[in-house]
């Protein structure tokens, strides 16, 4: 043992010598592509509006990195997207922009941070991560250089202001996510002869009669998701609410004016309860929605013979991991969507998540991903501005499974189901954002999801007893 | 030897110093110049991307490796220089600093720092117990608790019987290192690979569909049986993992699988030396063979047994790994650690954290006493 021993320090403190000598090394590796180009495909140099963008295609900061992070898997479609779209700015301007997706990504960027290591650029999914960020000071102001006016001018108004902290940008948004749709087989559908459900009640009565029927189960749901196991139900009930309360109560209920078990909460909790758990509605029952990873919540509406599942809440990115498309993907995380085994529109289509009470109109339930800057360098300002473009979301709209924030972006760009769900945005009476992403990570990271999970468990039957315990894990201030 | 060294001569000494002093600054030299090498962007560069990081990590072992070396050798020749008593004196403490420094600084200097985060890691104007009386007012933490509780009571006790019933068994029969080899296995195992390897065998689909998990498929094949006999209407796969509260147990089962070859390794080779003579002499007064095991061998290798579960029983009480992969702690199934984790890394509460770290170490150093005592009874370790 004793002579183990003696190696077993030596490792340790080579380590060390090791890890002290490391930092340094990203900087010098790649600094190959864009050598040429420096005019033309990311826009015309000197009429972008933005200051440091036109210096940069006039090739000024030729030879230097960006370091981005972002948390989309690396091999995921999404990083691969990314990548894609960071090429046409890389050939104009001669920038490297050195992107790295990051598994374990919140862990890893607040490390990170904490030790001074911080990207010149991260995306960030939360609001509440970019207000936690700049309260500890970590956080560039944005507004502080940008040209503000042409931002707000050119960005959807709700997420200018989503980006704002301490009334100045200091997040610029750049790819939304509508979650308020739901999904159904386009054959099935036309065959057992449903049609697309526009109205609260259309919807609970097609439930009844695809059971009525003996079709198997109206609806799709499960939530596993491992590290954030919940958060299908959390968005359920944002949906729900958002349409059962005027959006001020929705923001009431975010930053705790209201109480979280507030009736209205509890009425809109009612409501789901009606769907997830009347029996015959969920595929498998209240276990299946508890044990079932979230991609692959839908197998059964693809099941031979017919589906056995016939509706399915969930935001777009869903049609990646249908079936078929879940083993092609893994293949050619890249492969378009015309090409998928399964495709969206012609095979699988969407309705809009019906309305449930007239006076609070058409309501969408969204999130987004917005990029926050840590270091500030001209080139970092400059794929920041370049980020606010619509040149930014080309690459990635053509790809597809893209919504960008920007309205300067026509819907007829996009490709289905972006260019109806961009109109969804246009059309909505009032966008409400995630709320377990707005309220205080004890809560909407803790106990909303796993307060959800125990709702399941019991079958709806502890409404009260689960919404209380929310409520009191609060924190305090 | 120490003799002839304090017959040096002037010159000699004087000799030694200046070696001294050259050691000293070549290695100071030689260091300094091989950081600047190796924090310098630009030498590798060069070699593109793969090679040059290959490249920077071998000088940076040699650096390490022969630094680690060369600072020992100059720091030996500087106290040579010294009288010969005061050589002799110091000489240990020079090797023996480092790995008490290190000990110091990665080990000591964390737990203070998490002792003292405890208490001064709190809202403005709140007391310094306020992160105590959070933690064992919070609903979620006073469940973890209780959790650990079961952990601690079932899992090292069902590790130490199996493994003891096993070794005993398998005792002297033919075939003893082959069975042995399989129940030790596991312990190669990490516990999140044991994890996902389990949570196989928990897998549960709907009735009906192929049970994919082994356990739901024999459950389901024989409960086929019992339909087809008409005891039961039908029989339903159980969600193993998704059970409020229950689910800790088929967890628990998951850390004795690991620890069971532990204790059997251990107790197997206790169980051998006991003499003998003593378990011959008590069947020729006429006990039986479970008499001689529970009145001779169990008494003979009580120490070992008490080795082996509090060694467990730490294991146990730290355990993370296990629930994080499968239940995320959801389902009233955490425990401390796992609630450390979230507050740390979800919820960015650091006097929390810090908290449940000190509640786990307070828990963890009564089993650990009662463990080095019991080892250095055995004269292991002293």
């Amino acid at each position: 043992m004793k002579k183990y021993r003696n190696w077993l320090l030596l490792a340790v403190v080579m380590g060390i010598v090791v890890a002290a000598c490391g930092g340094g090394d990203g900087e010098g590796a790649t600094t190959t592509a864009g050598e040429t180009a420096t005019t033309g495909e990311g826009g015309a140099a000197g009429d972008t509006g933005y200051e440091n963008l036109d210096a940069a295609l006039a090739g000024e900061f030729d030879g230097t990195t960006v370091d981005v992070w972002a948390q989309w898997l690396p091999e995921s479609s999404e990083a691969s997207n990314f990548t894609y779209t960071l090429e046409p700015f890389q050939e104009a301007t001669g920038i490297t922009v050195n992107f790295q997706p990051t598994p374990d990504y919140e862990t890893a960027l607040q490390v990170a941070v904490d030790g001074g290591n911080a990207p010149d650029i991260a995306q960030i999914a939360q609001p509440g991560k970019m207000i936690q960020y700049g309260d500890a000071g970590s956080l560039i102001d944005i507004g502080s250089w940008i040209n503000t006016e042409k931002l707000e001018a050119d960005m959807v108004p709700a997420f200018y202001e989503l980006g704002l902290f301490n009334d100045s940008v200091h997040g610029i948004y750049y790819k939304a996510d509508v979650k308020s749709i739901v999904w159904y087989p386009v054959q099935g559908f036309a065959d057992a002869g449903y049609t697309e459900p526009t109205t609260w009640d259309e919807l609970t009565a097609l439930s009844d009669q695809i059971v009525a029927d003996g079709n198997g189960n109206p609806w799709c749901i499960s939530i596993e998701s491992q590290e954030a196991d919940g958060w299908v139900a959390t968005d359920w009930m944002e949906d729900i609410l958002l349409r059962t309360a005027p959006i001020e109560t929705y923001n009431a209920w975010i930053n705790h004016e209201i109480p979280f078990n507030d009736p209205e909460v509890l009425e809109a909790a009612e409501l789901m309860k009606q769907i997830w758990f009347t029996p015959d509605y969920a595929y498998g029952g209240n276990t299946y929605i508890n044990a079932t990873w979230i991609g692959e919540t839908q197998d059964p509406m693809f099941a031979e013979g017919g589906p056995q599942c016939w509706m399915q809440k969930q935001a777009a990115w869903i049609g990646g991991f249908w079936g078929a498309n879940r083993d092609a993907l893994a293949d050619d995380p890249a492969l378009p969507q015309t090409e998928w085994p399964i495709k969206p529109e012609t095979d699988v289509d969407f309705f809009y998540f019906p309305p449930i009470e007239d006076e609070f109109g058409k309501p969408v339930l969204g999130a987004a991903d917005m990029f926050v800057q840590f270091e500030d360098r001209p080139e970092v300002r400059a794929l920041l501005e370049w980020l606010a473009t619509p040149e930014a979301a080309a690459g990635w709209i053509e790809r597809g499974g893209f919504l960008s924030t920007l309205n300067t972006v026509p819907p007829e760009s996009y490709v289905y189901p972006n260019t109806e769900l961009s109109v969804l945005v246009q059309e909505a009476t009032t966008l409400g954002f995630d709320a377990s992403d707005l309220m205080p990570a004890e809560v909407g990271a803790g106990t909303f999801w796993s307060g959800m999970i125990d709702w399941v468990a019991a079958n709806g039957e502890n409404t009260e007893e689960v919404f209380q315990g929310i409520e009191d894990s609060w924190p305090a201030g | 030897m120490a003799q002839a060294v304090e017959t040096l001569t002037p010159s000699q000494s004087g000799l030694k110093i200046l070696r001294a002093l050259l050691v000293v600054v070549g290695v100071g030299i030689a260091l300094w110049l091989g950081l600047r090498l190796l924090t310098d962007p630009d030498v590798f560069s060069g070699l593109g991307p793969n090679w040059s990081k290959v490249s920077q990590a071998l000088v940076a072992l040699v650096l390490g490796v022969g630094g680690i070396w060369a600072l020992f050798y100059a720091a030996n020749t500087i106290v040579e220089v010294l009288p010969a008593r005061a050589s002799d004196l110091l000489r240990p403490y020079v090797f023996v600093l480092p790995a008490v420094a290190v000990v110091g600084l990665y080990l000591i200097y964390p737990t203070v720092g998490t002792v003292a985060q405890s208490f001064t890691e709190v809202p403005e104007g709140a007391g310094p117990l306020t992160n105590y009386t959070n933690a064992f007012t919070n609903a979620d933490v006073l469940i973890a608790l209780r959790n650990n509780l079961i952990w601690l009571l079932v899992a090292p006790a069902a590790a130490v019987v199996i493994g003891l019933a096993f070794a005993a068994l398998v005792d002297r029969v033919k075939w003893e290192s082959t069975a042995k080899s399989f129940v030790f296995m596991p312990l190669a195992i990490s516990f999140v690979g044991a994890s996902v390897i389990w949570q196989f065998v928990y897998a549960w689909k709907p009735a009906g569909q192929p049970q994919i998990g082994i356990l739901n498929a024999l459950w389901v094949w024989a409960g086929g049986f019992l339909v087809d006999w008409g005891i039961v209407a039908q029989v339903e796969p159980v969600p193993w993992l998704q059970i409020p509260f229950w689910t800790t147990f088929p967890l628990i089962a998951i850390m004795v699988w690991l620890q069971v070859g532990l204790a059997m390794v251990i107790l197997s080779a206790a169980i051998k030396g006991v003499p003998v003579e003593l378990t011959e002499a008590a069947r020729i007064d006429g006990a039986t063979e479970l008499q001689a095991f529970f009145r001779i061998t169990m008494p003979s290798i009580r120490g070992t047994i008490l080795t082996v579960y509090t060694t467990i029983a730490i294991a146990v009480l730290k355990v993370f790994d296990i629930i994080f992969v499968t239940t995320g702690g959801n389902l009233d199934t955490s425990v401390v650690a796992v609630r450390m984790y979230q507050e740390m890394f979800r919820f960015r509460n650091f006097g929390q954290a810090t908290t449940m770290a000190v509640i786990l170490l307070v828990a963890v150093i009564p089993i650990m006493v009662v463990n080095i005592r019991n080892l250095r009874r055995q004269g292991i370790g002293s």
